[in-house]
């Protein structure tokens, strides 16, 4: 058995190499907030694995890619939990690698001589946002659909070359049979490749430049002395990395594949609502979550600002990123130290927690199918006003404006508007519209303004 | 003893020159077909064609209705992808409008409410007049038109690509 051993150690370099890579020393005081990047590591072991399963049965094209979900999700046998790990899987990943590196920019652990692991990081980031864009198109339902023709016009902003990135991202003229499959290799074949070459570099400039020690205030990091600082600690009072800090790292990848697995079992996968189809128009195209505030903030923007926005926001996100060990690679890296490296993770968490609300509410959206005006309001009613009310119903009006507690809330509540409104300005409101809301002057005729003024007045 | 070194050195690197100028090459040549073949659709577009999209009695004047047309450029495997919806105003008795269904602000479809006559969209909030024209939200300019003609008593539009705003 020893001898075994031995053979096989011998030809695979497990004690000259491999184990001093496994075991190298790190900080002693390393401590729980070190775990989210060998957390997202394990997340996307976790995706690869559940995704080549998926892969056996899911079929790439327009026509059968819908079918072959369902059959995933309610024949295969257990395929409703592999197909929920996938899902909450990429949610997992999305939330630890944005943790993991709010981490290291509050420690500061991205200073020197770390500044390539950073930047390394940044491009796994972004790959990992362009998997959790990928993948939700391969649902192949209406949101995936309109999420690539969003995609696509958004591209489209683009000086000059926009139409040309707008046609390569959807593969020609339209939406269509050559769209999916390239979104499909994309997603299982050329993102994945790239992540894998940056996750390995990742994980070898962690062995090279050793992990970060816990930042103490005052501590400055000066790139003339640090590395023999780190390097005197490392020799001092280093541990074995496994399984002295490893054991962190174990019990949240055991805690967060609980959590996953607990999700795929008991809520499932996301429901697959409608199959990708450009002729049924009755739809609410969303993005899964991680987008929803980007799509938020796309329906807030003012007109003016938006083609700046939707073209240099990415642009500027990606340098910013980038420009972070470049604009400071030395000094404090206590978060204690470093008020704006707080203020500036706070004010985004609260933003895009903010812009996910107001995108899951999306006040901006007009109801399509509104319910009709409950009986309370409509019953007292007589004469002209009860006329009023059938046009306020027939006109769309409740698609934006709410009565009793029922309607759109694109435009004001309307339960009390006759107290706030006289008759001629209704009428004034109405027939010019403004502030968003289109002019009804040549789409209703004369009678029906005055009906609708009636019955508006005497909403009290 | 050193001009051997020399020499050694000189032919070392010219190995490597030439083992990384082999590399490049070799890639070079591998990326044309790949790349060519990658960037197809968009190198070789189909040609836009004329598709009917039903006898000019079946619109009712002051209508404006959904009718889905077959993309030209349509693979065996699109499925239902393989057609795209527009939307047809009657607006006189041989004057038809045709609108494209993509928000001229992002692109998501946007619902003619007959009520209301009005286009809503459901993503942003953009809303226009029965004419195409922006009535509220961020759209930055009118929804975008086919192409159309009459032949033989029927309705014909040009298909057009993706519209891109």
């Amino acid at each position: 058995m020893k001898r075994a051993w031995h053979w096989i150690d011998q030809r695979l370099g497990w004690t000259k190499y491999i184990r001093k890579v496994v075991e190298h020393p790190v900080p002693p005081n390393v401590n729980w907030w070190y775990v989210f990047g060998s957390a997202t590591l394990v997340a996307f072991i976790v995706q690869i694995v559940t995704g080549v399963a998926l892969a056996f049965t899911y079929v790439p094209a327009p026509n059968s890619a819908f079918d072959s979900l369902q059959f995933i999700t309610h024949h295969a046998i257990l395929g409703s939990v592999v197909r929920g790990i996938h899902y909450w899987g990429a949610s997992a990943m999305v939330i630890l690698i944005t943790i993991h590196m709010i981490r290291v920019f509050m420690m500061g652990s991205y200073k020197y001589p770390r500044e390539m692991n950073w930047l390394v990081g940044v491009g796994l980031f972004f790959l990992t946002l362009g998997m959790a864009f990928t993948g939700q198109l391969l649902r192949w339902d209406q949101d995936a659909y309109w999420a690539i023709v969003v995609g696509a016009e958004q591209a489209g902003r683009v000086p000059v070359v926009g139409g040309f990135l707008a046609h390569t991202l959807v593969a020609g003229n339209t939406v269509g049979g050559a769209t999916l499959t390239r979104f499909y290799a994309t997603h299982v074949f050329l993102l994945p490749a790239l992540m894998f070459l940056l996750i390995g570099t990742h994980l070898y400039l962690v062995v090279v430049h050793g992990i970060s020690e816990p930042p103490e205030p005052g501590h400055l990091v000066d790139p003339e002395t640090y590395v023999e600082e780190y390097e005197e600690l490392i020799e001092k009072k280093g541990i074995p990395f496994w399984p002295d800090a490893a054991w962190r790292d174990v019990v949240v990848a055991v805690a967060i594949g609980t959590i996953v697995l607990g999700l795929a079992i008991f809520v499932g996968p996301k429901e697959l609502a409608q199959p990708a189809d450009p002729t049924i128009l009755k739809v609410y195209p969303r993005p899964d979550w991680y987008f929803l505030w980007y799509f938020a903030l796309l329906a807030l923007l003012p007109r003016w600002s938006e083609s700046w926005f939707i073209v240099g926001a990415p642009v500027l996100g990606i340098i910013a990123l980038i420009a972070v060990p470049f604009i400071s690679n030395r000094g404090e890296r206590s978060p204690s130290r470093r008020p704006w490296a707080i203020a500036i993770v706070a004010i985004s968490i609260l933003a895009v927690a903010v812009l996910v609300r107001e995108g899951e509410i999306a006040s901006w959206s007009p109801k399509l199918s509104p319910s009709p005006l409950p009986a309370t309001v409509t019953q007292p009613l007589q004469g002209s006003a009860l006329a009023g009310s059938a046009v306020f119903q027939n006109s769309g009006c409740l698609s934006c404006h709410t009565i009793a507690g029922d309607g759109g809330d694109r435009g004001p509540d309307l339960t009390h508007i006759g107290s706030n409104l006289t008759a001629s300005q209704l009428t004034t409101r109405i027939l010019n519209g403004g502030h968003n809301m289109p002019a009804f002057g040549t789409i209703l005729n004369p009678d029906e303004v005055t009906q609708l003024v009636d019955f508006l007045t005497q909403m009290k | 003893m050193n001009r051997s070194m020399d020499r050694r050195q000189a032919i070392r690197s010219l190995l490597n020159i030439f083992c990384i100028g082999m590399g490049a090459l070799a890639a070079a040549v591998v990326s044309v077909p790949i790349l060519a073949y990658l960037f197809s659709p968009l190198i070789r577009p189909t040609a836009p064609a004329w598709r009917t999209l039903g006898s000019l009695d079946t619109f009712k004047q002051g209508n404006t209705v959904e009718v889905s047309i077959q993309d030209p450029s349509a693979l065996a495997w699109a499925g239902q992808t393989a057609k795209t919806a527009v939307w047809v105003r009657r607006t006189g008795e041989r004057d038809f409008v045709v609108f494209a269904i993509t928000c001229t602000h992002l692109g998501c479809p946007v619902n003619w409410e007959a009520g209301a006559q009005l286009f809503l969209c459901p993503c942003h909030g953009g809303v226009y007049y029965a004419d195409g024209t922006v009535a509220g939200g961020p759209p930055p300019r009118p929804l975008f038109r086919y192409e159309t003609r009459i032949t033989n008593g029927n309705l014909e539009i040009k298909t057009r690509k993706l519209p891109i705003g």
